[in-house]
């Protein structure tokens, strides 16, 4: 799912689904001119309460029932009617079929606009290796599947609404302190403690007599887990023999949403920046009339601009797209002689990168200093109260900035939680490890959400991690939470 | 893909009508924040001065319980965003504690701030809220009775006329097939047979609206012979009674100390307590009658402006206060007739001789009163010194007498509670 937000437009359309189908049809010869390798599409016209409800909701068709997103309508709703947002002039759904919602009340040239934008992730969602892991042809039932599991259990007498909301509130809390990178198998517990067991045994080293002999080191091979796991739910779900098979079920619904999700969040950079690039070669392919062609100029701009104070993904993506192009296809004399000459079509190699990349590496391979400097990308931090500009992208600066923007892109802003130990102590107490890279957690979420991560462990749980360069265990049991420093 | 065609799917308004999904999640979610507010209640009573305000005044209320909470990074963490085109170090670009720069970047999400955690009710939805499970406690039946306490419309039965909103469709739809197939089964007949599908052979004319052939001449032959319109006969409405509940007399008699010794925090406290009581009152039921009075050394009944606005001084004569309740209950609220609740409020600096007739006093309000209260007020520090009614009450013995203790403004909430939970008559 992804969306392309403006300030809304009332103009009452003056079209009907004939010109729509006539110009879906001129769009589509473009598409596989251009050879983009697209899903079946599928578009669904709505009017904006519709559109609203399939934000709420991710935009699945059928999604199970969960009062966070009867919040998240109800401040959509509050946004849209008091104009500080507008609305999304389209939505597409991961899946094969692709689905795609159109906005009624937008005019031709949008709804032509956004069926070229459409058929840009369409195919990027088809090719790119973070969506392989989920699985297009079967979203939609998944979806559908899950949502009869859960109302089953809410309207299960012995258990009842009140208490899937207990776990699911818990779950959602958690839902991302997943793997990110789902193209990496996870390995069974058996590999890993065959990697264990490999690890330890000693180098073979042609030296030896000279070196000290190396220590040899027994793995804890009874550790659980032997190797952190980063799958937070579904450890839980796996050891924490107090659970019931439907308290099961949800950790694993919730959790496989979450995976769904990963690979847009991963994305949505290099994303946005395909379907932006494509709908605008595609409509300037199409020939279109001058009054269209000038409606064009301006929604394009709307989208792709850059927003001062923020990161446009749209406007970061597209520049760096055609900056790939430009690079391979007329590479300036300078270019040649630090990066050697093209040694493909500029097409064949964007079609390269949407396969095979993911936002953090799309913008460490492909984000130039000069494109930082051009679009005046800076880094800021927080002193005292205000946020301050510290470093921007100059010649000693950049690399600090692009290291900035990096740490912040898709799952990066997430922070990296894995469970150590879930015996720690011999007491059964949860340890997890908060990977610190320099941000400290938010204490007041961690308090509250750590007392999650204890409801449905069931039992005490510590993170480990840094709060102002000091070494601390947060601990969350039945009397409550505590902060202890760590030696 | 060119071998397989889009789809485009037009726009049904039914379909939109029908699709509110998210209507289920939105009323657990105000259900959610209904129960935060109520949870939250002490402690907006203690913040929030309430007394005498506007009814439509908005209050922010936190809310606790629908905050969705997840692990992310603190203010410490910095980022990256674009600029004007001349940015330089040192420029301020954002406050902390907000969602960064700007109004917060598409990517990061996750940010703590972009969560709302506030709402706006009005004081009259407060109150509503607060007093869902509270009642006047041990309301008898007595004679003469003529409150309504409940005003409600409940849906009872159908009928053949009604106003046009009140009109059920599903009935009268229902009706009308059973209708046609009556009729079917008369004109062909055939009886039990295949009556549910069989068709008229010949259109009759009178189900034929005159001329429609020529006005839709695309309108097909079988369609007409189909037309069976609604008859007046067929509709069917929905019929509402109102149901009113009447209960008992009641009068609430309120009884402040208004000596010199009660200082303005005493008397915020006294106050608040008795507006959440009026307001209570005149919320929850129609037709109670409350009787003001303020003491020093002499008592008297006032208006409830003068009650909840007016500063007075001198010595405290407990028994005043009662004498007073007293004669106004012999007067106008025989207990025989009514059920009366008596609330007193006062620091408890009586003065000593005063004692033994107001104890008499109190024992005699407890005996014709369903209700008697006493809210003791005593800011922190100043319980060492200053006496205590609470120790010559204890010889109180009636069940129907309380006593509570207000040391601070958190602590008005539980103790009005206190003295009208619905539970506690069980107790």
């Amino acid at each position: 799912m992804s969306d392309l937000s403006l300030e809304t437009s009332s103009k009452v359309s003056a079209y009907d689904l004939e010109d729509l189908i006539e110009w879906d049809r001129r769009i589509r010869e473009k598409v596989d001119e251009f050879g983009l390798d697209c899903f079946p599409q599928e578009f669904e016209i709505c009017d904006h309460n519709q559109m609203l409800g399939y934000m709420a909701y991710s935009g699945m068709p059928s999604h199970y029932p969960h009062w966070s997103y009867g919040k998240a309508f109800e401040k959509l709703k509050t946004l849209y009617d008091h104009g500080v947002t507008g609305i999304p002039y389209e939505m597409v759904i991961n899946s094969s079929p692709a689905i795609a919602y159109l906005m009624r009340d937008n005019t031709l040239l949008l709804q032509i606009l956004t069926i070229a934008h459409v058929y840009g992730h369409n195919d990027f969602n088809k090719n790119n290796f973070t969506f392989k892991s989920t699985r297009a042809e079967l979203t939609v039932e998944t979806f559908k599947a899950h949502a009869l599991r859960i109302r089953r259990y809410v309207e299960d007498p012995s258990i009842g609404m009140e208490k899937v909301e207990r776990v699911l509130d818990a779950a959602h809390a958690l839902q991302f302190q997943c793997r990110r990178n789902l193209a990496i198998r996870k390995l069974s517990r058996e590999e890993q403690i065959d990697r264990a067991v490999e690890n330890a045994q000693p180098r073979s080293d042609p030296f030896q007599k000279i070196h000290a002999r190396q220590e040899r080191v027994e793995p804890d091979l009874r550790k659980v887990p032997t190797e952190p796991d980063e799958d937070v739910l579904l450890f839980i779900r796996d050891h924490n023999p107090y659970l019931a098979d439907w308290e099961k079920d949800l950790l694993t619904i919730v959790d496989e949403e979450a995976k769904f999700f990963i690979a847009m969040i991963e994305t949505k950079i290099m994303n946005e920046g395909w379907a932006t690039y494509w709908h605008k070669k595609i409509l300037e392919a199409l020939g279109l009339g001058q009054g269209l062609h000038l409606e064009f100029l301006v929604r394009h701009n709307q989208v792709a601009r850059p927003i001062p104070g923020q990161l446009n993904p749209y406007h970061l993506g597209l520049k760096i797209w055609e900056d790939v192009y430009r690079r391979w296809s007329e590479p300036t004399a300078e270019e040649i002689k630090r990066d050697g000459a093209p040694t493909k079509p500029a097409r064949e190699k964007l079609f390269e990168i949407r396969e095979v990349e993911r936002d953090v590496s799309f913008l460490r391979r492909y984000l130039t200093e000069d494109l930082l400097r051009e679009m005046d990308i800076f880094q800021y931090e927080a002193r005292g109260e205000d946020y301050v500009v510290s470093k921007v992208a100059d010649d000693e600066g950049w690399r600090e900035v692009k290291e900035a923007l990096v740490k912040n892109v898709g799952t990066n802003s997430i922070p990296v939680i894995k469970v150590e130990d879930a015996d720690f102590g011999q007491n059964r107490t949860l340890y997890l490890k908060h990977y610190h890279d320099g941000r400290d957690l938010h204490l007041e979420y961690a308090e509250k959400t750590i007392a999650y991560l204890q409801r449905l462990w069931a039992r005490e749980v510590v993170i480990e991690t840094s709060l102002e360069g000091k070494k601390s265990l947060l601990c969350c049991n039945d009397r409550g939470f505590s902060v202890r420093a760590l030696k | 893909m060119a071998t397989s065609e889009t789809i485009f799917r037009e726009y049904r308004p039914s379909d939109a009508e029908r699709s509110d999904r998210s209507a289920g999640d939105r009323l657990r979610h105000r259900q959610k924040v209904r129960e935060s507010i109520r949870e939250n209640i002490a402690d907006i009573i203690a913040e929030e001065s309430i007394i005498g305000k506007d009814k439509d005044r908005v209050i922010k209320v936190p809310l606790r319980g629908i905050k969705e909470y997840r692990f992310v990074y603190g203010d410490n963490s910095g980022g990256a965003a674009q600029g004007d085109g001349d940015s330089r170090p040192g420029q301020v670009v954002g406050k902390t504690g907000k969602d960064g720069p700007g109004k917060g970047d598409d990517m990061a999400g996750d940010r703590p701030g972009v969560d709302y955690y506030e709402t706006d009710v009005t004081l009259e939805e407060l109150i509503e809220i607060m007093f869902e499970d509270l009642e006047l406690p041990n309301l008898e039946r007595r004679a003469l009775r003529e409150i309504q306490s409940d005003y409600s419309t409940k849906r009872k039965g159908y009928r053949h006329v009604g106003i046009r909103v009140r009109l059920d469709k599903r009935r009268t739809a229902k009706q009308r097939v059973m209708r046609m197939l009556a009729r079917d089964r008369r004109v062909n007949g055939n009886g039990a047979g295949d009556g549910v599908l069989a068709q008229p052979d010949e259109p009759r004319a009178e189900d034929e609206a005159p001329g429609l052939s020529a006005l839709h001449p695309g309108v097909e032959v079988g369609l007409r012979k189909r037309r069976f319109p609604f008859h007046q006969d067929d509709l069917r409405y929905k019929h509402i009674e109102v149901d009113t509940r009447e209960e008992s007399n009641a009068a609430v008699i309120c009884i402040m100390d208004t000596s010199g010794s009660m200082d303005t925090m005493k008397k915020y406290l006294a106050r608040s307590f008795f507006f959440l009581l009026y307001q209570f009152i005149s919320t929850r039921y129609r037709n109670v009658e409350i009787v003001f009075i303020a003491h020093h050394t002499e008592a008297s009944e006032v208006t409830e402006e003068e009650f909840f606005h007016k500063g007075e001084s001198g010595g405290t004569f407990i028994s005043s206060g009662y004498v007073k309740a007293l004669e106004i209950i012999h007067e106008r609220y025989h207990p025989s007739l009514w059920n009366v609740y008596a609330f007193h409020c006062s620091d408890g600096d009586n003065f000593d001789s005063d004692n033994p007739t107001a104890l008499k006093a109190g024992e005699e309000l407890a005996e014709i009163c369903n209700l008697f209260g006493y809210g003791e007020i005593k800011p922190l520090g100043s319980r060492y010194y200053e006496s205590s009614m609470l120790n010559v009450f204890r010889r109180i013995q009636a069940p129907n007498f309380h006593t509570v203790l207000i040391e601070r403004k958190e602590d008005i909430w539980p103790s009005f509670k206190a003295f009208l939970a619905k539970d506690r008559i069980k107790e």
